[in-house]
């Protein structure tokens, strides 16, 4: 298989139906490995949806999800080793350690020298000093940072991120994204991410999908998307097409 | 299965109980609660015994192993629940964790539980009541092993309605085995049921144990039929229990439920 050309994620008219809800419509789009891929669209979107699907956390109504050339189920365990998800939203057992907390992880992705590779996150994280700490008794951006490191302990080809930076102040944010990049660039790794910040996607984003009621409306760069919408900002695409004035 | 990753989120169990105290005491309080207040009134009314010898020995029996189903049932349920209240369920589905190693590292756990807990109250037990249940010998282990498996099955089954139902439904962990305690004949043999709740009773593997239980304390003949058909029973339910759980982990991605947890 040539790794030039095989994309690292690629789905085919995916498409989810909920009783009578269209949730993700017959959605077809690719991420280039090494690409930072941005899904963006108002609450309802399907943006949520489309990335549970991704990680077979919801099995989709009819479409192709190919993550690293496999497929769900038959590969589920093979990709789940290979990628990883961090999410504002879903914590990790507050009454453990960071320390505990990745040594679970760690032995969940079958880490390899999980001790050096936890000292390697906390440090690049700078949380050494919080190992020992309770993850319920963080502040909101060190754990956001502690979810990170989970992320990025089995040292991911593919990582999902969902609004990482959406309970941060901007000074946390900032420092949340300069570290996920350096991390990121140092790797290549793809990554694919969702926010509601757009300049968090301009800074970030090689390129974005807009999706509107389950359906693609526009993938691009920041700049093609910019254009292709007479717009000067993607906030301002952003509440352009939210308010129905795309269409 | 891969035996890292069940050693691995049974750490995770293993940790948050070694750093929760209340969690520990909750393991021993309702044991040794009951067994102390059930255990006097058992001393008390064994002192009007004539009629019905070893009634100390069924009442005490009937406790312990009563417990050692419950914990069993729990140690399971509450596993899942952990996640649920800690919202950390998705974090473990999108790992390579297979559903198989999760319920066997809920299982391990549940092992864990029911070992601390039978070791506490057998002991009180033996110094308050001078009730050993190792006069039961080797039967002993039989009957423990079927009212593990049963509260393997029941805790199953319970944490695929949770998964079903939502959070609302964990009430369920502590409650619904007490459903079937009036007829699975814990301290009164199934004869004392109505008819009509006998076959109920006959269906329910415990019930087997309690009655094989009562038969090896009056030295009576080994509870051979009563074992077979627990753990006959046990397979049955265990196979059920297995099957609901992955049913309903399917239907839960299909309908999207998994990212509803904690509502």
């Amino acid at each position: 298989m040539n790794q030039q050309t095989t994309p690292a994620v690629s789905v085919r008219h995916l498409t989810k139906q909920f009783g009578d809800a269209l949730a993700v419509n017959d959605l077809s789009f690719e991420v280039a490995a090494g690409q930072i891929y941005g899904l963006l669209g108002a609450n309802g979107a399907g943006k949520t949806t489309t990335l549970a699907m991704l990680l077979n956390l919801i099995t989709p109504t009819s479409g192709e999800i190919s993550i690293l050339g496999e497929q769900y189920p038959a590969g589920r365990e093979r990709i789940l080793s290979r990628v990883n998800f961090s999410s504002t939203y879903v914590s990790l057992p507050l009454r453990l350690t960071v320390w505990e907390n990745l040594r679970v992880f760690a032995a969940l992705y079958g880490i390899k020298r999980p001790k050096q590779r936890i000292h390697e996150m906390v440090e690049r994280f700078e949380l050494t000093y919080a190992l020992k700490t309770r993850v319920g008794e963080l502040s909101s951006g060190q754990k956001t940072r502690v979810y990170l490191a989970k992320a990025l302990l089995n040292d991911p080809e593919v990582l999902f991120l969902d609004e990482p930076t959406a309970s941060l102040d901007p000074d946390m944010a900032d420092k949340t994204r300069t570290l996920l990049l350096q991390a990121q660039q140092e790797r290549g790794m793809t990554v694919l991410i969702t926010s509601h910040n757009m300049a968090e996607m301009e800074q970030l984003c090689n390129r974005l999908l807009f999706i509107d009621k389950g359906k693609r409306l526009m993938e691009g760069t920041v700049v093609e998307i910019r254009e292709h919408f007479g717009q000067d900002s993607l906030e301002d695409v952003f509440l352009h097409v939210a308010r129905g004035e795309s269409l | 299965m891969n035996p890292r990753r069940i050693l691995g989120l049974t750490l995770r169990y293993f940790y948050l109980y070694r750093s929760s105290v209340p969690r520990l005491l909750e393991q021993l309080y309702w044991p040794v609660v009951d067994i102390m207040v059930w255990g006097f009134v058992t001393l008390y009314l064994s002192r009007f015994e004539g009629a019905l010898p070893n009634f100390l020995a069924y009442f005490l029996g009937g406790l312990v192993l009563w417990d050692i189903l419950f914990r069993s049932q729990i140690g399971v349920s509450v596993a899942y629940l952990e996640e649920v209240w800690s919202r950390n369920l998705l974090n473990l589905f999108v790992s390579p964790l297979r559903p198989s190693e999760f319920l066997a590292a809920s299982v391990a756990i549940a092992i864990m539980r029911v070992a601390f807990t039978t070791c506490v109250t057998l002991a009180i037990a033996w110094w308050m009541y001078d009730f050993s249940a190792l006069v039961m010998g080797a039967w002993l282990w039989a009957f423990m092993g079927s009212l593990v498996l049963m509260g393997w099955a029941m805790g199953i089954f319970i944490s695929s309605l949770i998964m079903r139902f939502g959070q609302g439904a964990e009430s369920l962990a502590w409650g619904l085995i007490f459903l079937i305690q009036p007829v699975a004949a814990v301290f009164y043999p199934v004869s004392v049921l109505p008819a009509v709740l006998q076959p109920v009773s006959a269906a329910i593997p415990a019930s087997h144990v309690f009655e094989g239980m009562r038969q090896v304390l009056d030295g009576g003949a080994a509870p051979v039929h009563h074992l077979m058909m627990a753990y006959s029973l046990n397979l049955a339910y265990m196979i059920g229990a297995l099957l609901f759980f992955y049913a309903t982990l399917a239907e839960a991605k299909r309908e999207g439920r998994l990212l509803r947890v904690g509502e």
